[in-house]
């Protein structure tokens, strides 16, 4: 069973009520059908209340649900024939992140992702989705190997962000992301980042140089957890729905700043309410995008993705002495 | 009258600014090393390049100042000053905030970038200060380190960078998380083309600085005792629960693990850049 968010407290609480209705028309001698039928419509006029106008602590809420598709969910729904590939070939293998290879519409990829777990168990195995460098590693290392066969890629994001700890550091978590970041950008196929959770800083970052990237709508993408934000500004962890607020985390956020290429609808509710419904919507953005990136030459890809990310970030220029006319910079 | 002025004077003395960064030099006669805790004169550590001369620590230095030591006299040439941040997210206060340490630091943003000379061998440089928002990375710094990178492309000559900062700038964001892809990009164009690429750490460099363009030179050399890292120590103790080494994210620590080409005295980096130079200079090649 899943779980009701707090938000959606006021839609549980009228949908068992009609199922209480129901089942009372059902076994007694009682006509309740307009009944039923009022509040039927009422549910329906709450859900559109409540899932249309969902606040940015909401959206975290969705995107962190224990439920929530992860890239081991849609990996079946998407692909055909995928077989999982392991180890950086210098330390060991991180189970924060899946790598392999699959077919996708009749063509072979590359697929990548961060993989958190679903119990506590396995999230101890997968750290909790959050990578060591080998992680990201072997993400590169299946990125080339894409690239050596000519298999566009494409990388789930789904972190709080790579995990910080005392072996990563001494293994070189910065030097892991910061490659990754640099050989992406030079790619010589196509590459489709798609935030389906939370994407947590450098970490989710690591597999986000893509040619395009996606949101799911509940997702968010953030330099730091709001968590986090609220502990540095702040000083006070527990003002993490403030942060979330003032940080624009959210997917129409970063359509807004110009971020992310295009919003992914998700399902009434969030992904985790109809994982095949959700993944049928990946599945048509993916397409589009492959007959986009798929006609152009390694050069006009490397090209239009350094393009992409150059334009991002807002900056002015002070009044000049000579008056010269104030250059403004993008999205401005 | 006497007492008077006296009391004049003492009310002067009270007005010097409190919010001077405690490691920062005065203007004043004497120092005291924050390491050693010996006292010497400003003017000989000044001359010594701001290193202690008792046990050598590496006081911080500002972007200007490390021009003035490392760069031919009059050979700097900066591009891109008059750049400067908005408030993309409008977060509150961030403009008061910037306003406040442009006239502390006496820059506009957080990096200085130009181009200049290195005993005659000419480079694009960006030198980051962490005497501006503890030389954070926003918009402003990731375009203007981005510009540098593509200037030394189109002059084909070296990049050098000198970090110093705590990380991406909170007030803007996912914008500023996205400047680490944007630089690494950059690199990777200039790389592709044969640059070379020098990354200098300093302290701090840590978080999104030290998980991009720091940690992507085709040599990577960082100052002694640095803090570099990804992650905060206090988080790490938080989260495994266990005392950390105490030389833990320093230059050495790095060293030690295999992360930098070389731990390079400050006094010693101008001859050894020279060297990198010289050897990487057309015409040296093996063709």
């Amino acid at each position: 069973m899943i779980y009701e968010l707090e938000f959606e407290r006021p839609v549980t609480e009228l949908r068992s009520k009609i199922k209480e209705l129901k089942e009372i028309t059902k076994d007694a001698d009682v006509d309740l059908t307009v009944e039923i039928e009022t509040l039927e419509k009422r549910l329906e006029k709450l859900e559109v209340d409540i899932y249309n106008h969902l606040k940015p602590w909401d959206r975290v809420q969705i995107a962190r649900h224990p439920a929530r598709p992860t890239t081991l969910d849609y990996i079946p729904l998407l692909f055909n024939d995928f077989i999982e590939f392991h180890g950086d070939r210098y330390y060991g293998d991180d189970e924060a992140i899946v790598a392999g290879i699959a077919e996708f519409e009749g063509r072979a990829v590359t697929v990548i992702g961060h993989q958190r777990g679903k119990d506590t168990k396995e999230n101890i195995r997968r750290n909790f989705g959050m990578p060591h460098p080998e992680g990201y590693r072997k993400a590169l290392r299946l990125m080339k190997q894409a690239e050596k066969f000519n298999r566009p890629i494409i990388c789930f994001i789904d972190t709080k962000g790579a995990f910080p700890g005392k072996a990563a550091e001494e293994r070189g978590q910065s030097e892991a992301i910061a490659k990754n970041l640099f050989e992406m950008a030079g790619l010589k196929v196509p590459v489709i980042s798609i935030v389906i959770g939370e994407g947590g800083s450098g970490g989710a970052l690591a597999l986000g140089v893509g040619d395009r990237i996606f949101m799911l709508e509940n997702s968010t993408y953030s330099v730091i957890s709001p968590e986090g934000a609220a502990a540095l500004l702040w000083k006070d962890a527990s003002q993490a729905k403030r942060a979330a607020e003032s940080m624009q985390i959210t997917a129409p956020d970063l359509n807004r700043l110009g971020v992310i290429d295009e919003i992914i609808p998700e399902v009434k509710g969030g992904a985790h309410r109809d994982a095949n419904v959700q993944a049928e919507a990946i599945k048509d953005i993916l397409k589009r995008s492959f007959n986009e990136l798929l006609p152009l030459d390694s050069d006009e890809l490397i090209n239009q993705r350094y393009m992409k990310f150059k334009k991002i970030g807002e900056y002015e220029f002070e009044k000049q002495p000579e008056g010269k006319p104030k250059e403004v910079g993008q999205h401005s | 009258m006497l007492k008077e002025l006296f009391a004049k004077s003492k009310k002067k003395y009270a007005t010097v600014p409190l919010d001077r960064e405690k490691q920062d030099v005065p203007e004043g006669i004497m120092t005291k090393c924050p390491s050693c805790k010996k006292i010497m004169y400003t003017k000989e550590l000044v001359k010594n390049q701001k290193v202690c001369l008792h046990c050598g620590f590496h006081h911080s230095m500002s972007s200007h100042e490390r021009i003035e030591y490392l760069f031919d006299a009059g050979s700097f040439n900066e591009f891109d000053k008059e750049m400067i941040s908005v408030n993309p997210l409008q977060f509150p206060d961030y403009l008061e905030k910037l306003e406040k340490d442009k006239k502390k630091a006496k820059i506009n943003e957080a990096v200085v970038t130009g181009v200049g000379s290195i005993n005659g061998y000419q480079v694009s440089t960006a030198i980051m200060d962490s005497n501006f928002r503890m030389g954070s990375m926003g918009s402003v710094v990731g375009e203007k380190i981005t510009r540098a990178i593509e200037r030394a492309g189109e002059l084909r000559i070296p990049f050098i960078i000198f970090t110093a900062s705590g990380g991406a700038r909170m007030q803007e964001g996912v914008l500023s998380l996205m400047q680490m892809a944007k630089t690494s990009a950059a690199l990777k164009m200039f790389s592709n083309e044969g640059g070379l690429i020098i990354s200098m750490m300093t302290h701090p460099t840590t978080g999104g600085v030290s998980a991009s363009f720091a940690s992507l030179g085709d040599i990577n050399l960082a100052e002694p005792g640095a803090l570099i890292g990804f992650a905060g120590r206090r988080i790490i103790e938080q989260t495994i629960h266990e005392d950390l080494p105490e030389d833990f994210q320093t230059s050495e620590f790095l060293m030690k693990h295999g992360q930098l080409d070389a731990v390079v005295k400050r006094t010693e980096l101008k001859e050894t850049l020279t060297t990198i130079l010289k050897i990487h200079a057309p015409g040296g090649e093996w063709l």
